[in-house]
């Protein structure tokens, strides 16, 4: 086995656009779920929005990339009003279903052969992403170090998606620490309480949905910049349980838990896969195939969850006091 | 109005409503609150039927009656926390019925509840800060600037740690408030409540689950309130601190007011007795009621 190769692709995985991409998804997920306590099961579906309005505003009606831009903030906003106008007085459940069956209606539409014309069905659509890398500084040629070495297209999507990430976090940071933050938490602990000292709390879950809302979007931009493409299936459930793993494995309620938590996920996902497939490959493992690596990785993905939430529930960076207070 | 500060038995206080005449709805010289014709029904179940009701400004009025008589729902009804089928109500002469919870609150009606709702997950110090009203970095932009708030979350701060050192939480204060004892929560409560600066306080069984040494201190607590000008209403199952501390007794029974007056006077009611101890439990308590009233 080729443990070069193995280091080598760990390591691309710890700054790559998958991390970068998750990381935001769950930054936006740590404001709905690790501060205000909202169940949102639909993330993917804010980052389809994101991403299918950039890639049509752009490569469809021919507009620039700002408006593009633009159009997929105000879709994102718009749905978590959707979203969030029926059920935000109800229990927590209701947002969680809501959002799930949100989140795939989007996608299947965006599959379905009757909008093909707009959202180029099941392949999606690619040819939006020049605009983007007209804009890029730097000169053509290779860059980096180590294991770390790009072309100028590729860092310069990383090095816009870090910024991303990093002004994202920022943000929640300085929203967080302040009373509005303090606000939020009252309504995750007990909404009723919080009610009692004189918040609006339905005012405070939709502002906490839309900001969660479009952090999911901006991964959405990054992702669709990122791959060059969008496509429907990448939309899926999956995108939004893998960012609520990336949650849990840096700690709830944390500003840089999701980026840690990003990062870990990846890195074990490569780990696991080059290190199995080299062991198949090698003739290690006699009981698989390279075909079936895939798959078991995220078994043992599962696995480590498991284990993650028995040995150390609050994550990597969560506060084991607080999972030590009973729940009333 | 005016009371003397020293914590007093109702018996020697200034003229207020002990004075009056009881009854179920019995005017008041200066209502701070007043209720008419409050029904809410759960199905076929009226759980609220009053026809009317004044809370005396500046008082402590007690809220008795055995279980399911509908207090607590009335509390509900009165902060904005259920909707009422019918009635109106007026606070400090303003109408609110249909005002949403968090307004009352800024309107100066504060309310605590009968299972404590500490924010577990927050320090002692937070829970405190939030109860305070017309905050600036409360709002969305204006959080992302802390020069902003900074000054006011300063003074929020200080009243916050005044309180807690008059409640005895001063050392707790940054400890989570999950890992506070039932009757330190239940000073918790009643000290973030004050934080809203309040002037009227409801209090949902203050006394529930608090260890005997705690109810003396509460008890204190509850009349400097008084004491400082508030009216307090409160809804409790402990006769004794409702005979200890309340200037008047309002007993509901089955959604109704039954029975109101001077503590005194409303428990030796042959009506009150009868619905605690259900005497008549096979007749409606509003007809048995009217036979036993001259």
């Amino acid at each position: 086995m080729d443990w070069s190769t193995v280091l080598t692709n760990a390591a691309t995985s710890l700054v790559g656009l998958q991390t970068i991409v998750y990381a935001l998804a769950a930054v936006g997920l740590n404001l709905h779920f690790g501060y205000t306590g909202l169940l949102n099961f639909g993330q993917a579906a804010f980052a389809a929005v994101g991403a299918y309005g950039l890639a049509i505003v752009v490569a469809s009606a021919g507009l620039p990339l700002p408006v593009g831009l633009a159009a997929g903030l105000a879709g994102s906003v718009v749905l978590s009003v959707l979203l969030g106008l029926p059920t935000l007085r109800l229990r927590a459940d209701y947002l969680a279903i809501a959002t799930i069956a949100a989140a795939e209606i989007l996608r299947i539409s965006a599959r379905s052969s009757t909008l093909r014309e707009f959202t180029g069905g099941a392949s999606g659509i690619n040819g939006f992403t020049e605009p983007f890398h007209d804009l890029n500084p730097l000169p053509p040629g290779t860059y980096g170090f180590g294991p770390w070495r790009y072309h100028e297209r590729d860092l310069w999507v990383l090095l816009v998606g870090w910024t991303v990430l990093a002004v994202c976090c920022l943000v929640v940071w300085l929203l967080v620490r302040s009373p509005w933050g303090r606000v939020l938490r009252g309504i995750r602990e007990d909404e009723d309480a919080a009610r009692g000292l004189g918040k609006n709390v339905y005012a405070y879950k939709m502002q906490a949905l839309a900001i969660g809302g479009v952090i999911g979007t901006l991964a959405g931009f990054v992702y669709a910049l990122g791959q060059g493409s969008v496509q429907p299936d990448l939309y899926g459930t999956e995108l939004t349980f893998f960012a609520y793993t990336v949650l849990l494995l840096g700690g709830v309620a944390r500003v840089l838990g999701p980026v840690v938590g990003a990062a870990i996920f990846w890195v074990v996902l490569s780990l696991t896969d080059t290190v199995l497939r080299g062991a198949v490959d090698e003739g290690w493992l006699t009981f698989m195939s390279t075909t079936q690596v895939g798959q078991v990785r995220f078994m043992l993905v599962g696995l480590a969850l498991m284990f993650l939430m028995i040995f150390r529930p609050q994550g990597i960076f969560g506060d084991p006091r607080q999972i030590a207070l009973d729940a009333r | 109005m005016t009371h003397d500060r020293s914590p007093s038995t109702p018996a020697d206080r200034p003229p207020g409503p002990e004075t009056l005449r009881g009854g179920p709805g019995a005017a008041k010289p200066d209502p701070i609150l007043v209720v008419d014709g409050l029904q809410r029904r759960f199905g076929g179940l009226v759980a609220v039927d009053v026809d009317h009701l004044e809370v005396q400004r500046g008082s402590i009025t007690a809220l008795i009656g055995p279980n399911g008589a509908g207090k607590t729902t009335l509390f509900n009804l009165l902060t904005g926390f259920d909707r009422a089928d019918h009635g109106t109500w007026t606070f400090d002469g303003r109408p609110v019925h249909g005002v949403p919870a968090h307004r009352l609150v800024r309107s100066g009606m504060v309310r605590t509840f009968q299972l404590t709702k500490v924010l577990s997950r927050m320090t002692v110090l937070e829970n405190m800060r939030l109860g305070a009203p017309e905050q600036r970095g409360e709002g969305l932009l204006r959080a992302l600037v802390r020069p902003l708030w900074a000054r006011q979350e300063a003074e929020i701060t200080a009243r916050a740690e005044a309180l807690l050192t008059r409640f005895a939480l001063g050392r707790m204060r940054d400890e989570y408030a999950g890992s506070l004892s039932g009757g330190q929560r239940k000073l918790l409560e009643m000290a973030r409540a004050l934080m809203t600066s309040p002037r009227m306080v409801m209090l949902d069984e203050p006394m529930a689950g608090v260890n005997p040494a705690l109810t003396q201190t509460l008890l204190d607590h509850v009349r400097t309130l008084r004491d400082e000008g508030m009216t307090v209403l409160f809804v409790e199952h402990d006769m004794d601190m409702v005979r200890d501390i309340s200037d008047w007794v309002v007993v509901m029974a089955q959604g109704r007011v039954i029975a109101e007056g001077p503590p005194a006077v409303v428990m030796s009611d042959p009506a009150v007795v009868d619905a605690y101890l259900g005497a008549h439990h096979d007749a409606p308590l509003t007809g048995s009621l009217q036979e036993d009233r001259p």
